[in-house]
């Protein structure tokens, strides 16, 4: 498999701000690429260099082994985090305006159904839901059938069952075999979606992998968590469980042999939770702080 | 320059306005409230009595019966030494008669019944005298201010129609998403100004001829002649919109820029009052405003009939301030996308 996208050494300096600081990793061909942490930590800075937006400071970005140039717009496609789009236009004559600027182009009865257009496409830009809009956005990345896809913050915004839809779509474009290069704060979007992430957090890279090797290579164990009335003061400290705010966490390498010692106990299970370790925790393991928390 | 792209943009820009209707029904409404306004403040022209003009050669001596004619109440008499700006200022309604006791002659305005019943004045006490007679519209100051009124919503148009978009589309990112796709900043910027320009050359055209129905506009000249300096003023000033709105991302500072730039135009361009008797200094700076350029030159083509030849001057500053403008904007255009 080769690398789609290359970035190397990247860095971004606003006066004396650092958004973007000696930032590299490789994007694998037909993977969906996840960049996290929360806002400010330089995500979106770092893929608008990469669509050649914005300027480097210093560092490369290559596409298949070659410099980034103007052509490059040609053949990827962006969803940008906040785009307006032109007022009283309808939906249809966006998708001809965006269409007019390409040389190849999806067929838009094609790109209609796999982003769903089809009930709003003579409905004004103004007048779309957060969902509709979202997805119109997704439709003109998509316009120029482009290989390479960039997403930032997609699903910012959407209620749960619009970004589950949403979800959706990527995964059927990423059945195409595309390249997804997507940005989010949420955790859940980056493990259903991606296949590698890199996670960022004050212009620095501070962890990169697939989801199960960063979550493996992080935590050992799974947490088993029980309402604190159940359990004696006594047996808290003498085991080394967490107090926390109405319940304890049990930190587990086997699951079985801590539910036997707490039945062996005498500890009612009632209300008992047990969680995998996910990225948010990953996220407050790496950096003390969490990523929902820092929003 | 891909014509494809170019089109695309051209004609979003036209949907996007033409389907705005408060700002298309105010780009409308206005010069149209201004020009009827005009003409009732200005309806009557001022003139207490009849004015009536008086071919005299250099050093003649008035005759009885011009002693007697002069003695007549509540009219003006005006002695001319040319008899040909005498004859202009009957044939334009400036004068209601037109006397030459020398030739016993006199002229009348066929169109004019101030002139009818002046004549029946004149012919009541003086006899012998050959008619002749005159013709021709009068210019009211509806007809001469009327270039000066659509000029003025031509720069408006022009300037805040093209800044505030340009800067709002900077603002909102939708310049960004245009700089993510091939379309360069060439053919977008040429879009942008030529949307503009079919725009109010569009509008300006339904208001002229709009008006013209109730107002019967006076014209000398050619609508040809009329539609080119219109639509070289109107370039002239949409590449000052450009230049004023290249880099900034401020609503707020965009439209000070651009009261700064259409304000002293709309005051000293000559569009409410004739600059003739103004100080040196001011014509000067007038000189430098585009808007001067577009009112008089479109001004001398409706009230004296004058060619494109004739007004070179205003043409030739309109282009060479639009040339100016351009290369200025398009050198400091910015897309703005970092943040």
């Amino acid at each position: 498999m080769s690398a789609a996208v290359s970035v190397l050494s990247l860095c971004k300096h606003y006066k004396d701000v650092s958004a973007v600081d000696k930032v590299s990793f490789e994007v694998q061909e037909g993977h969906c690429f996840g960049l996290l942490g929360p806002n400010g930590a330089g995500k979106t800075t770092t893929i608008e260099i990469m669509e050649g937006i914005i300027s480097a400071s210093s560092g490369q970005v290559l596409y298949q082994g070659k410099l980034v140039d103007k052509q490059i717009s040609q053949q990827i496609g962006i969803q940008f985090q906040n785009t307006a789009l032109q007022d009283y236009l309808t939906v249809k004559e966006t998708l001809n305006l965006f269409a007019s600027f390409y040389q190849n182009t999806l067929d838009q009865a094609q790109l209609i159904e796999l982003c769903d257009l089809g009930d709003f496409l003579d409905r004004d830009n103004r007048l779309l839901s957060g969902g509709q809009r979202q997805r119109l956005l997704l439709a003109l990345a998509l316009i120029n059938d482009p290989q390479i896809i960039f997403l930032d913050e997609p699903t910012t915004g959407l209620d749960p069952q619009a970004r589950r839809n949403f979800w959706q779509l990527i995964k059927n474009i990423k059945a195409q075999n595309k390249t997804i290069i997507l940005t989010t704060h949420y955790m859940d979007e980056a493990e259903q979606l991606c296949d590698d992430i890199v996670i960022m957090d004050k212009g620095k890279i501070i962890a990169e992998g697939t989801p199960n090797q960063l979550l493996a290579q992080h935590f050992e164990d799974v947490f088993i968590y029980l309402p604190k009335s159940q359990v004696s003061n006594e047996l808290i400290s003498k085991h080394g469980w967490l107090k926390l705010t109405d319940r304890i966490e049990i930190a587990s390498k086997n699951v079985e042999k801590t539910l036997t010692l707490l039945m062996g106990l005498g500890v009612s299970l009632d209300g008992l939770h047990v969680k995998s370790a996910n990225l948010d925790d990953l996220f407050l393991k790496l950096t003390g702080h969490s990523l929902q928390a820092s929003l | 320059m891909n014509l494809k792209r170019f089109f695309a943009v051209f004609k979003a820009r036209n949907i996007e306005f033409f389907r705005d209707r408060s700002a298309l029904g105010w780009n409308l409404l206005f010069p149209v409230l201004l020009l009827v306004g005009f003409s009732f403040i200005f309806s009557g022209d001022g003139r207490p009595a009849y004015k009536v003009g008086l071919f005299v050669e250099q050093g003649q001596i008035d005759s009885p019966a011009q002693t007697l004619l002069t003695q007549l109440r509540f009219i003006n008499f005006i002695e001319y030494n040319d008899l040909a700006l005498a004859k202009e200022k009957i044939s334009r309604h400036s004068l209601d008669l037109l006397v030459d006791y020398n030739a016993k002659r006199y002229w009348v305005n066929e169109e004019s019944p101030k002139s009818y019943l002046v004549e029946k004045i004149f012919l009541g006490q003086q006899a012998g005298f050959t008619r002749l007679q005159s013709s021709g519209k009068s210019i009211r100051y509806v007809d001469w201010v009327l270039p000066g009124i659509l000029g003025m919503n031509i720069m408006f148009s022009c300037l805040f129609g093209v800044g505030y978009v340009i800067v709002r589309y900077r603002k909102n990112s939708v310049l960004k998403r245009l700089k993510a796709t091939p379309l360069s900043s060439f053919e977008f910027i040429s879009a942008q100004l030529l949307s503009r320009l079919f725009i109010v050359m569009f509008m300006s055209a339904v208001v002229y001829g709009g008006c013209n129905v109730f107002f019967d506009f006076f014209m000398l000249g050619s609508y040809f002649d009329l539609f080119i300096i219109g639509a070289l003023g109107a370039f002239c000033l949409i590449s000052l919109g450009l230049l004023v709105a290249s880099r900034s991302k401020s609503d707020e500072l965009i439209g000070g820029l651009l009261n700064l730039t259409s304000w002293p135009m709309m005051m000293l361009s000559g569009v409410w009052f004739s600059l003739e008797g103004a100080p040196d200094g001011l014509k000067i700076l007038a000189d430098f405003m585009p808007l001067t350029h577009l009112v008089s030159g479109a001004r001398a083509v409706i009230t004296q009939g004058a060619t494109l030849s004739d007004i070179s001057f205003h043409v030739n500053v309109l282009l060479l301030m639009s040339c100016t403008f351009l290369f200025l904007g398009a050198y400091l255009f910015s897309w703005n996308t970092e943040r």
